[in-house]
């Protein structure tokens, strides 16, 4: 049984003041290798809660994730992660980064050093290598960030808004890059974002997740990210089809959103509040 | 007051000179903000002021102890040194009153003068001399060569009238009189500070020069400075060997968390000086003692400064790294260890600064040799030269120790401040 699988995952929170809070209620999926499943869903649907348990730093109250046949029981190089911003190591350089994988598994520097160099060429940082990561920009950043966690050669790449703290021009540029690498490395990467667009643009696959509890609400299969790669991001986007998905499946979201704003439930609590 | 006032004016008008002479004094961006009051990057140290402020510290010291260094007219004037004279009016039984001039040599202590010739003059009451030294006072007999004797009293000083309780003002000084009836001649004391109140600049460097030369109380002042920092150091050096990884555990394990939260949070308040007398009554006054009490001032600072690097790590760096395939071991040693050392550098410099302090507080109280027991043995017999240039020294090398682990902090963890 090749891929990842998500099998009847459940998320409960037991929180301090006695009540209990579920993330997730009972999702399942299955990806196949190299499929890219971006995840889309109004904030509180427990999408950063279902990559941490895939990565294994969360342990899930019901179900269990597989990869290749085996259970997954807590974080590993074979599942690798590129944060929003910030898990980039200040006290070593770009190459040491990237590098971080494999000099921690003990493999020596003339068995990694080719791919390292060939994947800081890749992503576009051929002339920082000794350069320190706190002098580089939040784009170049995220390039070390991918770079580092493609040295290691994972399995699943787990993206968690890897591009959500970049402006508008640069996040479309790594929006390429990102397609680019998924296309050359054949990577299962799962990826979580904010943007519709994003979502729409990268995802072979995309899941809209709806909150309270947390559970997929549909699913798509969409064109557009085998389109990007042969393609202007650009003129995907001008596409009839694209701006019909993307307009429903953001009307799907406000909907949920105003469901989330105006249920019932709130509105008695603050006539009860305000009765008080 | 006065000095404070003088020291507001010099301020206020170093102020307007300055501004006079430089005009705006921000450069580059921050010379075309045009708000600066509030914003605080906006404000940026004087050094005109820096250098203004040291120089006048120095002056009005020079100034107000008379200082061999300073030019005569930025003196503040001086105790009266010379001859004083002062009339006075006697009168004794079977004799009318007479009057006889009194002539006080007033000398700078430490020196020795010869009591000034006087011409004995008519009348019974002859003229007297005597010394005094000056920022002293002192008893001048008028009566004792004076031929009538019985009954002597004085009545008069330069015609104003004196008893016990009165004195009279004379441009050399004032003149009292004891209950006994005896005259007491104070010389003007001017606005200087007497040498064993506050020695001029130039005396205290001469002082310096001459302990480290000579040495003070059978050891060299090498000795006393190396004694302090070495018990700084020692004290420091094991009090991070064993709070770095106490503060480590503390935020790496529950168990740990809580078996040493209430210690360190009820030993952290206690100041290291109150811990002196136990040390002592524990441990004696010798090295031993003082090298605990640094040990324990530096201790919770250090576990304190680690635990915080610890819970400072950004947790996708922790994630990250165990995705990357790192063991425990592996991010101790390349996340938490680097990512913690911009706190314990903080910590470190908080911790060298509090040693520096009980140090010299602990040799106060008691020690063979040190700083802080040069300065005290030297208070005792009033030699406020050496008191001055121990404090002085105290706090050079105090800044200097800062300076190193400034230094030492940016060459180590250049990224701080810049994530």
């Amino acid at each position: 049984m090749s891929g990842l699988g998500i099998e009847n995952i459940s998320m409960r929170f037991d929180l301090p003041n006695g009540r209990a809070v579920q993330a997730l209620s009972d999702v399942s999926l299955h990806l196949s290798r190299g499929e890219l499943l971006s995840v889309l869903g109004p904030s509180g649907c427990g999408k950063t809660t279902l990559l941490n348990i895939i990565a294994g730093f969360l342990a899930p109250t019901s179900g269990q994730i597989t990869l290749n046949g085996h259970a997954v029981t807590g974080p590993d190089a074979e599942r690798g992660m590129v944060f929003q911003q910030g898990a980039l190591f200040e006290w070593m350089s770009v190459r040491e980064n990237v590098s971080f994988g494999p000099r921690m598994a003990g493999r020596r520097a003339r068995d990694w050093a080719g791919t390292v160099d060939h994947l800081l060429d890749v992503v576009g940082l051929k002339d920082f290598h000794d350069k320190a990561v706190y002098e580089l920009s939040g784009g170049m950043q995220q390039r070390v960030a991918l770079a580092r966690c493609l040295a290691n050669d994972p399995d699943v790449i787990l993206m968690d808004e890897p591009l959500g703290a970049l402006d508008a021009l640069t996040r479309e540029k790594m929006q390429g890059l990102v397609l680019r690498l998924w296309k050359e490395t054949g990577k299962t990467i799962i990826l979580i974002t904010h943007s519709v667009e994003e979502a729409l643009l990268l995802g072979e696959r995309l899941l809209v997740m709806a909150p309270r509890p947390g559970r997929i609400h549909s699913e798509y299969r969409l064109p557009f990210a085998d389109m990007g790669v042969n393609a202007d991001l650009r003129e995907v986007k001008k596409h009839p089809d694209f701006a019909a998905r993307r307009d429903e499946i953001l009307g799907m979201i406000w909907d949920m959103e105003e469901e989330i704003m105006g249920r019932p439930e709130t509105a008695s609590e603050t006539a009860g509040t305000a009765g008080v | 007051m006065i000095v404070f006032l003088i020291y507001a004016a010099v301020f206020v008008s170093a102020f307007a000179l300055v501004r006079f002479i430089v005009g705006r004094t921000a450069t580059g961006f921050a010379a075309r903000k045009t708000v600066t009051f509030g914003d605080e990057s906006a404000v940026v140290p004087d050094r005109a002021a820096s250098v203004v402020s040291v120089l006048v510290i120095f002056l009005l010291w020079g100034a107000f102890t008379g200082s061999r260094l300073l030019p005569g007219f930025l003196h503040a004037p001086g105790p009266f040194i010379g001859d004083a004279t002062f009339s006075y009016t006697a009168e004794a039984d079977g004799v009318g009153p007479d009057e006889a001039t009194v002539t006080v040599r007033v000398f700078e202590v430490g020196q020795t003068v010869a009591t000034p010739t006087v011409d004995p003059g008519e009348g019974w009451a002859k003229n007297d001399s005597d010394t005094v030294g000056a920022w002293r006072s002192g008893l001048i007999r008028v009566a004792k060569n004076d031929e009538a004797t019985e009954g002597h009293r004085v009545t008069m000083v330069n015609g104003q009238p004196i008893a016990p309780g009165l004195t009279v003002e004379t441009t050399y000084g004032r003149i009292g009189m004891s209950p006994k009836g005896t005259l007491n001649f104070e010389p003007a004391k001017g606005w200087q500070m007497e040498p064993i109140w506050l020695p001029a600049p130039e005396a205290v460097v001469a002082r310096l020069t001459d302990i480290a030369r000579e040495g003070y109380r059978g050891a060299s002042l090498w000795e006393h400075l190396g004694f302090s920092l070495f018990r700084v150091v020692v004290g420091f050096f094991f009090g991070a060997l064993v709070g770095i990884p106490l503060g480590y555990a503390m935020g790496l394990s529950n168990w740990f968390r809580g078996w040493f939260d209430p210690i360190v949070e009820f030993m952290r308040p206690v100041p290291p000086l109150a811990l002196i007398p136990l040390v002592i009554i524990w441990a004696g006054i010798g090295e031993l003692g003082k090298i605990i009490l640094l040990f324990l001032a530096a201790l919770w600072i250090m576990a304190i400064a680690a635990r915080a690097g610890v819970s400072g790590v950004a947790i996708p760096k922790v994630h990250a790294a165990y995705s990357l395939g790192a063991s425990r071991w592996q991010i101790m040693r390349h996340v938490i260890v680097p990512n913690s050392l911009p706190e314990i550098f903080t910590g470190a410099r908080v911790a060298m600064g509090v040693c520096w302090g009980t140090v010299v507080a602990a040799e106060l109280v008691a020690a063979e040799k040190g700083v802080g027991m040069m300065i005290m043995v030297a208070s005792k017999f009033q030699q406020t030269d050496i008191v001055i240039m121990g404090i002085v020294l105290i706090g050079l090398i105090g800044f200097g120790i800062d300076i190193l682990m400034r230094w030492a902090e940016k060459l180590l963890v250049p990224w701080k401040g810049r994530i």
